[in-house]
């Protein structure tokens, strides 16, 4: 199983740096934001930032490094065969990754492989700090690079409630139940839909200071 | 009665105390202004407690849409004191000095009278407004920066995209103008009943105070007066910063959660308007004007 990892991080190690423009979507039950345009921007070992038209975005916490390369960065770590599943309509071979280091965030990562392609169709990580967050790929004009399309991560969401003093709001019903109902005990998802890669043009470092 | 409402404009603003009100919302905008802008991470960080554990947020968070939104839901509790000053003073200030029978023996009616000094609080109500937007809105944009607005509710949150922003606070500041000429109104009202000024401006603060408390406090035998209170709908400003969602949980851009609310507000304010300065006119021209 480390083999068919290894082939599959080298595909990704072709990256060395890349820019992408994108379209992000939040799917909170506690957030109420619009599609915004996002760039992205990536650079080996594991530099990532995400700017959004506007200024402001919001990204499930320690899910921030939203992109494979940064989840196989390692080179510590021992997988193990799991079985075989399909991803939307693709057979994977499920690997479990598990760190060496004692230090790392990261428990342990569930890979879905598609191993023709040596493409990851779905990652499930859980970290020390931040729980667990899945990740589902689909793939277009940059699987050459290993680099998808669109990217939908979910994750669970804690308990949002701030109290009526603090937000100065006094009035009832500031959401009508039926809305309230609907959007409740969902998990949270993040969807970045890419265009528009620009791999290995070079970014300098001080961009992600 | 362009003529009189010219000679009632001239009047509010060659007295010193009409520009307490702006140096007063001057002074307090300023100096939210300044202790935000040096310590305004803290203010953030505390209300970010929260959604914080769950998200990472990234950007300029404090800019100047925030600000102002802050500033307004603090200002606009303590405006109507301001607006008041002028307002309850219209008649009340003309019996005290001895002018109003005086000025009910020149040739024109008590109704022209009574409307031309209700137009010129009204123009001094709105100019006040208008000076809060300036310092509120404009100079905070200059001192903080633009970009999106992320409002915390108390159960959710609300990311607004820049470029959906600024007609929603020209809607808030309309509504906001609405508030307070129903404040002016009311002050009118109560200013044909006395002889000082002091009495008519205590009391519209009282009435202000006073309702303010009852829609505020969430206790169930209040809860069926609130709709019927002129303060529960002068909050509805608000509603222009809540945005629909779609069944994908999308906000969509330009829409407002409640159009309704800020309608039926809007319309209870109004009829708060007619009905105080009808009342007054009603009242005044069947008074016996002896001061």
């Amino acid at each position: 199983m480390t083999s068919l990892v290894t082939k599959v991080k080298a595909k990704l190690d072709q990256v060395n740096d890349y820019e992408a423009e994108g379209n992000m979507k939040t799917d909170v039950s506690f957030i109420k934001a619009p599609i915004g345009k996002v760039k992205v921007y990536f650079k080996k070992p594991n530099k990532f930032r995400l700017k959004k038209e506007g200024g402001i975005s919001l990204l499930p916490k320690g899910g921030v490094s939203v992109n494979m390369s940064t989840i196989i960065t390692t080179s510590d770590f021992v997988a193990l065969a799991a079985g075989e599943a399909d991803v939307e309509g693709f057979k994977t071979k499920i690997v479990k990754l598990l760190p060496t280091n004692e230090a790392s965030e990261i428990v342990i990562t569930t890979l879905y492989i598609d191993e023709p392609n040596l493409l990851v169709r779905k990652a499930i990580t859980t970290t020390k700090e931040n729980g667990t967050y899945e990740m589902q790929m689909s793939y277009g004009a940059y699987a050459n690079f290993g680099l998808p399309q669109k990217v939908i991560f979910s994750f669970n969401t804690k308990d949002y409630k701030l109290p009526k003093g603090i937000t100065l709001e006094f009035d009832d019903n500031e959401k009508p139940l039926s809305e309230a109902q609907k959007l409740k005990n969902k998990k949270g998802r993040v969807e970045i839909t890419y265009a528009n890669y620009v791999v290995n043009k070079g970014i300098a470092d001080s961009f992600f200071k | 009665m362009w003529t009189l409402i010219q000679i009632e404009l001239y009047k509010i603003f060659r007295r010193p105390r009409t520009y307490i009100a702006f140096i007063a919302v001057a002074a307090l905008i300023t100096i939210i202004q300044f202790g935000l802008k040096l310590d305004g991470k803290s203010y953030t960080d505390f209300l970010m407690k929260d959604i914080g554990g769950t998200m990472e947020i990234d950007g300029n968070i404090l800019n100047g849409y925030l600000i102002c939104y802050i500033m307004l839901q603090l200002l606009l509790v303590h405006v109507p004191l301001l607006v008041a000053l002028i307002a309850a003073d219209m008649i009340s200030g003309e019996a005290n000095m001895g002018t109003l029978r005086l000025l009910i023996s020149k040739p024109f009616s008590r109704t022209e009278l009574l409307l031309a000094k209700f137009f010129a609080s009204t123009v001094y109500t709105l100019l006040l407004l208008v000076w809060l937007a300036i310092l509120a809105l404009f100079l905070s944009l200059w001192i903080f920066g633009t970009g999106d607005m992320f409002l915390m509710k108390s159960s959710y949150v609300v990311l607004l995209s820049e470029n959906d922003v600024f007609w929603r606070y020209v809607g808030a500041f309309v509504f906001a103008a609405l508030a307070m000429v129903t404040v002016a109104a009311l002050g009118f009202f109560l200013s044909i009943f006395a002889e000082n000024s002091i009495g008519p401006i205590v009391a519209t603060m009282s009435v202000i105070v006073f309702f303010t408390i009852l829609s505020t406090l969430n206790i169930p035998i209040f809860n069926a007066l609130k709709p019927y209170l002129f303060t529960t709908h002068m909050i509805s400003w608000k509603e222009f910063f809540d945005i629909q969602v779609n069944d994908a949980n999308e906000a969509i851009v330009g829409s407002i959660q409640n159009p309704q609310k800020i309608v039926n507000s809007a319309l209870v304010l109004v009829l708060h308007i007619i009905g105080f300065v009808g009342g007054s006119i009603w009242i005044f021209n069947k008074k016996d004007v002896l001061s």
